[in-house]
């Protein structure tokens, strides 16, 4: 090296010449001037590899900073009734979304939203729990709905709130709200499941929805079309300087049900604060013309998330809001079964007019069992056994005809089945026979087994469904197989093979359970040359340990109400069923089947009803439903508690499955609850009531 | 040679570097008219300016006679002292800290003037103590309460930027002053070995955060690396010869901090391409080259000192602020000379400028006195 060390030069004498200090200055000198050089070479190296070497992947870099790629939502495609009538559309609004990726401060930002947006305590509590528990870049919705004046006061603040994103959208909605919760399903920003399942950016775009249930989430791919884009010249902060190019998006394809929208929303307004459901089908082609269930959640509302109230309010209703009653509900049938054994009966060659003595109950083996009314129905046959809901009838001949006949002629109606329709889950129900009970309890059959099934207790459960297409079916005399999306082709039904006089014995009887001397007088149809024709149903819930069923007893352990029926009942053209769990009876539904059925024929009649419940009630389904949440948030504000990870998702899920099954009651073997609109026999024989030995219990 | 049509007094100026100095401000200006998209305020016209009134004091200063620079070495710096210890007792009453001082028509950053401060103040002592008390071990007392002083303060402000640069111009004038080359070893030696616990002790967390990502930018590129990543999409995005004039998206849509202070040369090199980037570089080698063939040209041990000593304190801001834009160390606030706008950093390179070109006149008037 050119440069002395000093070591080396001091080592002969301590003292240094001025002539050596100035050789050392050039020679240091030297090397700096070296060292700056070097390092110049460095700096035109490095600029050279990163301006020459490094060049694409920088001005790739440079470019994806400059040009934003904005996704847009497509519209999602409408949800028709049969008539053409939008259940669900989209409306154009303005909406704002957050990005929690992206947000810097999120006390600060949440208070700027709150103050802007007006947003309410609760609110901005959902808000922050959905900002926690959302993870990458999916978008969460903070408002839809924003008034122009919000809109612009918010986007004039942009720049100082990164992750907001406001824009104008569409959202969906759904008319008739909570009428159509459980048929449609609702919409929501995607899950991290569902991302994961289908990682496209469309689904992380904000304001875009998904279907998460009912007809939304089975017909996704119809309704979701295609999305449009926009390139634009954004900022750091996001503030677009130009637009570059845009495309449109492609609205998703309508789907189109046979779903009657006013008859729907009328059957769902018309159960009112009970918890149970309404099926109406058509028996030119099987279509379901109303499949309602109450209570239900407003999908409205469900669509920007479900909040803590909403969730506290959801979870404490035991009326299961969250569950379709419809094609998850699974009830004992009770007597709305007593038409068909009767068709199994006649089948097995019993002649209709063979009659038995009710004394008000029947011993078979050595067990008493009882019918529901306790002075007995006298000298009964077929259309009687029917009319008046006899037991004792049916116990009686049910041993002579057994129960394979039986267990056949209701899967012949459709009981036990699922339906092929564009659903989530149904239930099966189960139709109970000796073979499926030695293989699910490997037990015997038992005379009490059947004994039960001709009432629809012990091991039988259907959904309301089932008992429609039972009821269209009986009607019809065909193998009606139900129809939710109309643009299928209608299939002409096959015959059943039923003898008609036979399904005439039991038409007739039906008619008079009505019009006659039977148990639902007071479901006569208010309309002159329209009969309505059907069957009564009360179905114990649990044995008579817990007390009788009626009014006077804890809601949960109320019968529950069933009624079956098609009109006009001379030339059957509509079929319905409606089932009210813990009802108390089946006066609980035949007054619900009956105004259901009169707005098929004359809707004014039927909504001049209607209306006046609704003053008793306080409004709508939909007032109430808002009231509630309004009560709700009054008494929590944001402190209701957060709802665990997962919970809602859960719950959701459980109500799309079937429910439980409820263990059987040995509803033949105790007092049996009156049914339609007689008189209570327990009041008069009460006191005989607590000496009937509970024997028999299958559990 | 045109020398017969100038003036001699005219002609013996170093025009061949004043006048790419001029070229480059002119260009800096141009940058900065684009970075303020498209208008001549707030950066350009003052950038101009500024420059204007600072090649005249750097003129006034190359008047100045040897003696007079000697005289005042000392006064200087005991003034500068004073005013950093101001600017320490401003911070304290106000309430945070605070590098300058308002003196009503400018703010003044002691700072910055104690970085040719530095120099002078070593060229002088190493002047006045004799050849031989350079190899005594006492003698390394008086510089280092010299330097000690200003560099603590200086940290105390915090700025690390800063005190650095001081520490690095002192630090030449003593190598070029002959000291035992050993010493600049064992320190060298001993400080790498420091730097472990300099950096969890002395540091505060945002100047070590710096560090980490200056080691690996892209682990953060949205948080502490943003910076750094910008600063290179910018330059690398520029290829041969740039997106063109007014053209830049990394400065224009904000995604370059700073993008007419510590990240100008980022800035010119988007738009202006490698070609701009060797031109800045090249400009920067003639202005260094001719700063130390003046120290090895001049006169005696005190204008050698300190014409090498402010051309390190030159070499020192563009070296550290380049490497810096480019990836090669840490983010430390060092703006560019004669490219970032700002008063009192042009100030500063003026000063040392003007020095330099007074060391060039006084070897200049002793080789015509021996004519």
């Amino acid at each position: 090296m050119a440069f002395g060390f000093g070591k080396r030069v001091a080592k002969p004498e301590q003292r240094v010449s001025a002539g050596e200090l100035n050789n050392r200055f050039d020679r240091r000198t030297f090397f700096i001037g070296a060292v700056q050089g070097g390092i110049g070479l460095l700096l035109a190296g490095r600029m050279t590899y990163l301006a020459v070497a490094q060049n694409e992947k920088y001005e790739l870099a440079s470019e994806s900073n400059r040009v934003d790629l904005t996704l847009i939502p497509p519209r999602r495609g409408w949800i028709l009734d049969r008539d053409g009538v939008p259940l669900a559309s989209n409306r154009a609004d303005f909406r704002v979304d957050l990005i929690p990726d992206r947000i810097v401060d999120v006390d600060q930002t949440l208070q700027v939203l709150g103050d802007v947006l007006a947003l309410t305590p609760a609110g901005i509590t959902d808000l922050r729990d959905k900002i926690e528990s959302t993870s990458g870049f999916r978008p969460v919705e903070v408002a839809t709905g924003v008034d122009w004046e919000q809109f612009a006061a918010l986007s004039v603040r942009l720049p100082d709130l990164p992750g907001v994103v406001p824009q104008r959208g569409f959202s969906r909605y759904y008319p008739t709200g909570p009428a159509v919760g459980h048929l449609l399903g609702y919409v929501g920003t995607v899950s991290a499941e569902e991302y994961e399942e289908e990682p496209e950016p469309l689904l992380i775009t904000p304001g875009f929805k998904i279907g998460k249930d009912g007809v939304e989430k089975y017909f996704e791919h119809t309704l979701r079309g295609e999305p449009g884009a926009r390139r634009a010249e954004v900022t750091a902060s996001g503030k677009i300087v130009r637009d570059l190019d845009m495309r449109e998006d492609v609205q998703g394809d309508p789907v189109q049900l046979t779903i009657d929208g006013p008859l729907q929303d009328y059957a769902a307004r018309r159960l009112g604060p009970e918890s149970g459901s309404v099926v109406v089908m058509d028996l030119k082609n099987g279509d379901i013309l109303a499949a309602s269930s109450m209570p239900s959640f407003d999908p409205n509302s469900f669509s920007d998330g479900i909040g803590r109230i909403e969730w506290k309010m959801l979870s404490e209703d035991d009326h299961v809001p969250l569950r379709n009653k419809v094609l998850s509900g699974l009830y004992p049938p009770g007597s709305t079964v007593k038409p068909f054994v009767s068709l199994a009966f006649l089948e097995g060659g019993l002649d209709p007019e063979e009659s038995v003595v009710c004394n008000g109950g029947l011993r078979v083996g050595n067990r008493v069992f009882r019918c529901w009314n306790r002075r007995g129905h006298g000298r009964t046959n077929m259309a009687k056994g029917i009319y008046q809901s006899c037991d004792v009838y049916f116990y009686y001949f049910a041993q002579r005809i057994g129960m394979e006949r039986i267990a056949n002629m209701a899967r012949r109606l459709g009981l036990g089945y699922q339906y092929p329709l564009p659903v989530a889950s149904q239930s099966y129900g189960t139709v109970p026979d000796p073979e499926w009970k030695l293989k699910k309890y490997d037990k015997e059959w038992q005379a009490f087994d059947t004994v039960n099934a001709t009432i629809g207790q012990g091991y039988m459960l259907v959904n309301p469904l089932q008992q429609a297409v039972m009821t269209s079916r009986i009607a019809s005399g065909l193998r009606i197989q139900p129809r939710l999306l109309l643009e299928n082709a209608p299939r002409p039904a096959p015959s059943l093979n039923l003898p008609e006089e036979h399904l005439q014995v039991v038409r007739q009887a039906m008619r008079d359970v009505v019009n006659g001397p039977g148990t639902a007088g007071r479901a006569r149809l208010p309309i002159d040359g329209i009969e309505l024709a059907g069957k009564t149903g009360t179905a114990q819930v649990v044995s008579l340990a817990y007390g009788r069923g009626g009014r006077d007893v804890p809601w949960k352990y109320r019968d529950h109400g069933h009624f079956i029926c098609f009109a006009p009942a001379d030339k059957p053209r509509y079929a319905c069923a409606v089932a009210i769990e813990h009802g108390a009876g089946s006066s609980s539904a035949y007054p619900v089947a009956r105004d259901v059925m009169t707005f098929l024929f004359d809707a004014n009649k039927a909504l001049e009803v209607l209306h006046n419940y609704e003053k008793e009630w306080g409004g709508t389904a939909q007032e109430r439903l808002s009231r509630k949440y309004a009560a709700y948030e009054q008494a929590y504000g944001g402190a209701a508690p957060k709802p665990e990870q997962g919970e809602i998702q859960d719950a959701v899920e459980e109500g799309r499955r079937p429910a439980p099954s409820p263990s059987p009651v040995d509803a033949a073997g105790a007092p049996r609850p009156p049914e339609g609109d007689a008189p209570d026999p327990g009041v008069d024989g009460a006191a005989g009531d607590g000496d009937t030995p509970d024997t028999g219990t299958t559990d | 040679m045109a020398r017969a049509s100038v003036p001699a007094f005219i002609a013996r100026e170093p025009w061949g570097v004043i006048l790419p100095l001029t070229v480059l401000v002119l260009f800096g200006a141009a940058v900065l008219y684009s970075a303020a998209g498209g208008n001549l305020w707030p950066w350009s016209l003052l950038h101009v300016v500024r420059f204007g009134v600072f090649l005249t004091m750097a003129f006034v200063i190359s008047r100045f006679s040897m003696d007079f620079i000697k005289a005042i070495a000392v006064p200087v710096y005991i003034l500068l002292v004073l005013l950093l210890m101001a600017v320490e007792a401003m911070g304290f009453v106000g309430g945070g800290s605070q590098r300058w001082l308002n003196l009503g028509f400018m703010t003044l950053q002691p700072s910055e003037l104690m970085k040719p401060g530095i120099v002078l103040i070593l060229a002088r002592l190493y002047d006045l103590l004799p050849g031989g008390h350079v190899q005594n071990f006492k003698s390394l007392l008086p510089p280092a309460v010299l330097i000690g002083l200003p560099v603590g303060l200086v940290l105390l402000q915090p700025d690390l930027g800063t005190s650095l640069a001081i520490m690095f111009g002192a630090v030449v004038v003593m190598f070029l002053a002959g000291l035992p080359m050993a010493w600049f070893i064992s320190v060298g030696v001993a400080g790498m070995a420091a730097i472990p616990a300099l950096f969890f002790f002395a540091l505060h967390p945002y100047q070590q955060k710096r560090v980490l990502t200056f080691l690996d930018p892209e682990s953060d590129p949205l948080g502490a690396g943003y910076h750094i990543t910008q600063s290179q999409i910018a330059i690398g995005s520029g290829g041969f010869f740039g997106k063109g004039f007014g053209n830049g998206t990394q400065s224009h849509l904000n995604y370059l901090p700073e993008p007419h202070t510590d990240f100008v040369f980022a800035t010119m090199a988007e738009e202006w391409g490698m070609a701009g980037g060797f031109f800045v570089i090249f400009v920067f080698g003639l202005l260094l080259r001719w700063g130390l063939k003046v120290a090895i040209a001049a006169p005696d041990r005190f204008s050698r000192l300190l014409a090498a000593g402010m051309t390190a304190t030159i070499f020192f801001y563009t070296a550290v602020n380049l490497m810096m834009v480019m990836g090669l160390a840490p983010v430390v606030g060092i703006p560019l000379p004669f490219m970032s706008h700002g008063g009192s950093s042009m100030m500063t390179i003026m000063i040392c400028v003007g020095l330099i070109m007074a060391v060039n006149r006084w070897s200049q008037r002793r080789v015509s006195n021996f004519d």
